[in-house]
């Protein structure tokens, strides 16, 4: 087994607000290996976007890591500095969010704005970063990388300024890209675009990659390994093939079947009864088992480990499991 | 079928959330200077309306003077001193609040009333409508507000409430303006779409949606008014118009007292505390209720 | 009332003007170009396209809530378009509206049950009991609980929300709801149990629908027939089961289905990736509006715009392409 580039082990993230203390991640654990695309799959309220800001220690507002480590090469990150983390932010682990437009100054062009990224990182001169730029622009598949780097954002579709802001944040040579549901408001014909862009900097370039998204379709079509998030702990994670074939989880099954092209049409649809929880109130035991079909009465009880099942690389949190073991 | 489904949503009540409204007064209580300005405030407006019972001086807080006593400084007996005339300057304030306080409380209420309802229609309707309406706006913004109100002053003659409509008239339009941005935004939710949708007529979601939806903007900036609305009444009082001597007014209390400054600083110089205590509050609220307003400012969220 | 059609729009356009300012060009933003749709009674006409296609626009301008530019719009064989003041309102009984945002959708001020209250006042007159129990029997319809009506829409979840927005939709026992994305801001499992709901209600109150969406697959498993549309055209118009069986004709829609990322590898199409975005590739003069993305455009397609015509039964294309091979 390949050393892992980034390993969440137990991480815990609390945000305290006027309505009590959300415990938005609660003792998470996945590795992100090198070379792979790594999906970070849930619905909203699981965790997995405050997970991405946790990483680069970008937490917004009342948000705290209150536990656990962020491994990264073997060095803890939620042990840093601010200075240490200025140093790793961009240059070895970037980020794209959701939102193109929010993340690009729209009265500065885009050349502007990669240059001074460059520059930042590398102290280069303003022909080196230039050339930089356009040659990152070529590599993320932009059709005229002169007149992008000329450009205003606000001239751009949304689907060419995520490329930008993919390019803007692999520039100084990151290896680990976290992306934050970097299709999500983008029309599906561009999503693929993007999605296809992302494997090739991974096979081009070797750039790991954490993709955060609740969408199972692009887990399925882009990730190698995945990890399925569910109140702010992993319930289920492995190879990808294996996680969806196999859907140890009830959760896993519950979230597939709920899919449309699950059934044939003219059938009900099989949703999850209940609904996420929202994180304030503490959940005794297991946080799915009050919607589980298949609840013992243990996990009212006893938080369930993540242990390998069958596999040692496929991984789920369920006493289904250890009591048949036991 | 769909029977088992649906009643699988949980039919408990989920824990209570605060409301923006708790959020903001949550927040608002924890800034200490607003919750001081607000303490002063309430010092300011108690002691008006009790005045009478809380001087010994009543008769020389609404006006009548005392000769023998003039130009005390404070001391045991008149712990602010005498003014010109020999009133207790303590008892002037107190009844000056009447006056001032009152000017900024009904300008600003008046102001909103007019310029609110205005701005909706004119943000709602959009068209020739909000062309009309906001030219009209523009023309008036485009005088020097102080010198507006005492033109009107002059024109409608001296006296309290002519005052406070002169000022009111100046005042209108920042509500306008302020109520038809949020209309157009607002305008473009989809519970208003929703209410179209329905058949609900115009002036009706205007009253309903629009207007109920703007208050917090209006709170704040209203807030914030109060205290200018005080200065400027205060200087329409200083010059000579409005409020007439003997009636107690702090910005004719300045006035008055202006020439003996000097060497007799004590009336004239109260009446300007008092002034800078209630604004400098009334700023403070409002900024406090404006950055408890916004989530993104307000304190402690996630 | 045996008449099968329920609505049918002829030639319906809606023109936005924008620009002309400053000796810049008027330019004219066309977001329904002579649609020609129709809509059976207690049928669910699905519509996809991406951005710009005028699908939001559409199921506003059957609802007056955006006024059409031209054309007309027969509501069981009568045009509404010409209506005015009060039968305008009346007509407002037969046509309501869920959308996307459940939060966005209600007054945060009113409480749901002044927010139900709204239709049953302003075109029955109810009050009081008679308004309680009204409202109490469309949460019951819906699924939610009584106690609902003394609360306000910050208390509930995404879901709940939506359910409450169908039941006010239902307020006024209309024929026909348009459904403008109403899954698309909603979990995977909650989005199931709201597809469950619509089906069931379309059965017991004989509603017509009209499902606007851009994920496809919900699109397909709860409409009967498909139109696709693209920069203000629709460009094809089919029953979902010939889009299930692979048979979909036109380029746009072939490269709409290969775009979506699938769970299950039989259901993947092999990519069709479109070169550009919608916004780069606007044809500019004559000529099929989708010609500069097409794969398979030829010259005529560039300079004649391809009529929607029926390739088979139910089954109508605007594409050159299409009718060379007839």
């Amino acid at each position: 087994m390949s050393q892992a580039l980034l390993s969440i082990e137990n991480l815990s993230v609390r945000f305290k607000t006027y309505a009590g203390t959300i415990h938005a991640v609660n003792s998470m654990s996945f590795d992100v290996r090198p070379g792979e695309i790594f999906g970070l799959v849930g619905e909203s309220g699981c965790g997995k976007s405050v997970t991405g800001l946790a990483v680069v220690r970008t937490l917004p507002g009342s948000g705290r890591i209150s536990g656990g480590r962020i491994l990264f090469h073997g060095e803890d990150l939620a042990a840093k500095s601010e200075a240490e983390m200025q140093a790793i932010r961009g240059r070895r682990i970037a980020m794209v969010f959701q939102d193109p437009t929010a993340s690009l100054n729209p009265v500065f062009t885009i050349g502007q704005q990669i240059d001074h990224i460059i520059r930042h990182h590398t102290g280069d001169n303003h022909e080196t970063a230039r050339r930089k730029a356009l040659e990152w622009f070529n590599a993320v598949a932009l059709p005229d990388p002169q007149a992008v780097y000329d450009t205003y954002p606000h001239r751009l579709s949304g689907g060419m300024q995520q490329r930008v802001m993919i390019a803007m944040a692999l520039c100084s040579g990151a290896e680990l890209l976290i992306a934050d549901e970097p299709t999500t408001a983008l029309d599906v014909t561009i999503q693929a675009q993007i999605l296809e862009l992302l494997v090739k900097l991974r096979d081009q370039q070797g750039i790991s990659i954490l993709l955060i998204t609740h969408n199972l379709g692009v887990v399925a079509e882009t990730c190698e390994r995945v990890a399925v998030a569910y109140a702010g702990q992993i319930v289920e994670t492995g190879p990808t093939s294996a996680v969806l074939a196999r859907r140890l989880h009830p959760y896993t099954e519950g979230l597939l079947a709920a899919l449309p092209t699950a059934v044939q049409k003219g059938q009900t649809l099989q949703p999850i009864a209940g609904q996420v929880p929202d994180g304030l109130q503490p959940i005794a035991g297991c946080p799915f088992h009050p919607r589980c079909s298949k609840a013992l009465p243990v996990c009212a009880q006893v938080n369930p480990a993540l242990l390998p099942v069958e596999h040692a690389d496929h991984l789920t949190a369920c006493h289904l499991y250890t009591e048949a073991a036991a | 079928m769909t029977t088992t489904t649906l009643s699988a949503e949980p039919a408990a009540s989920p824990p209570a959330v605060p409301s923006e409204r708790q959020l903001i007064l949550r927040a608002f209580r924890q800034d200490k200077l607003a919750m001081l300005g607000v303490l002063v405030i309430v010092f300011f407006v108690l002691t008006s309306i009790f005045a009478p019972l809380l001087t010994p001086y009543p008769a020389q807080g609404a006006g009548a003077p005392n000769i023998i006593e003039k130009f005390k400084a404070p001391g045991a007996e008149h712990p602010l001193g005498t003014d010109y005339l020999g009133r207790d300057v303590l008892a002037r304030i107190f009844y000056g609040g009447r006056s001032s306080l009152t000017t900024g409380f009904l300008v600003v209420f008046l102001a909103v009333l007019i310029g609110a309802p205005l701005g909706a229609i004119a943000g709602y309707f959009g068209g020739r409508v909000d062309d009309v309406i906001m030219r009209i706006t523009d023309v008036f913004l485009s005088f020097p507000p102080l010198l507006l109100a005492i033109a009107i002053a002059t024109a409608l003659g001296s006296g309290f409430v002519n005052t406070m409509i002169a000022i009111a008239i100046t005042w209108w339009p920042w509500y306008t303006r302020l109520v038809r941005a949020q209309t157009v935004s607002l305008r473009e939710r989809y519970f208003i779409e929703a209410a179209r949708s329905i058949g609900v007529p115009s002036f009706k979601i205007i009253a309903t949606h629009i207007l109920p939806n703007v208050l917090t903007p209006i709170l704040v900036q209203g807030t914030m008014d109060l205290g200018s609305a005080i200065l400027t009444g205060a200087a329409i009082n200083f010059i000579g118009l409005g409020v007439q001597p003997p009636q107690a007014d702090w910005g004719n209390m300045i006035s008055q007292g202006r020439i003996y400054f000097m060497e007799r600083p004590w009336f004239a110089g109260s009446a300007g505390v008092a002034i800078f205590l209630v604004v400098l509050s009334f700023n403070l609220i409002g900024d406090a209720l404006r950055d408890a307003a916004d989530p993104r400012t307000r304190r402690g969220e996630a | 009332m045996s008449e099968p059609l329920l609505i049918e729009t002829r030639n319906l356009c809606k023109h936005f003007s924008a620009g002309g300012w400053l000796g810049g060009g008027k330019r004219v933003v066309r977001a329904l170009d002579n649609v020609n749709l129709s809509i059976q009674r207690q049928e669910t006409l699905g519509v996809v396209g991406e951005s710009g296609c005028g699908k939001t626009t559409l199921g506003r301008v059957l609802l007056r809530l955006i006024e059409p530019t031209a054309g007309q719009i027969l509501f069981e064989g009568r045009d509404i378009v010409p209506l005015k003041g009060e039968d305008l309102r009346r007509q407002a009984r037969d046509m309501q509206i869920v959308f996307q945002n459940p939060y966005s959708s209600f007054d945060p001020r009113f409480s749901v049950r002044m927010s139900l209250a709204e239709p049953l006042q302003t075109h029955q007159g109810l009050q009081g009991a008679a308004l309680e129990e009204r409202a109490s029997e469309l949460l019951t319809q819906v699924g939610m609980p009584v106690d609902t009506l003394s609360r306000y829409p910050h208390e509930f979840s995404g879901g709940q929300l939506q359910r409450i927005a169908v039941a006010r939709a239902l307020a006024l026992n209309p024929k026909f709801i348009v459904l403008d994305e109403p899954t698309s801001a909603l979990d995977v499992s909650v989005q199931a149990q709201i597809l469950n709901l619509l089906q069931d209600l379309q059965q017991r109150l004989n509603l017509t629908y009209l499902f606007i969406s851009h994920d496809l697959s919900v699109v397909e498993y709860i409409s009967s027939r498909i139109a696709v549309m693209y920069l203000g055209k629709v460009v094809e118009l089919l029953p979902t089961a010939l889009v299930s069986a692979g048979q979909a004709q036109h380029p746009y829609t072939q490269a709409l289905l290969s775009a979506i990322p699938e769970v299950s590898a039989e259901r993947r199409h092999k990519r069709t990736l479109l070169p550009k975005s919608v916004f780069e590739g606007k044809a500019q003069t004559g000529g099929c509006s989708f010609a500069p993305r097409c794969p398979f455009a030829m010259d005529v397609c560039r300079t004649v715009e391809p009529p929607l015509l029926e390739l088979e039964a139910g089954h109508l294309s605007a594409c050159h392409l299409a009718n060379e091979m007839e």
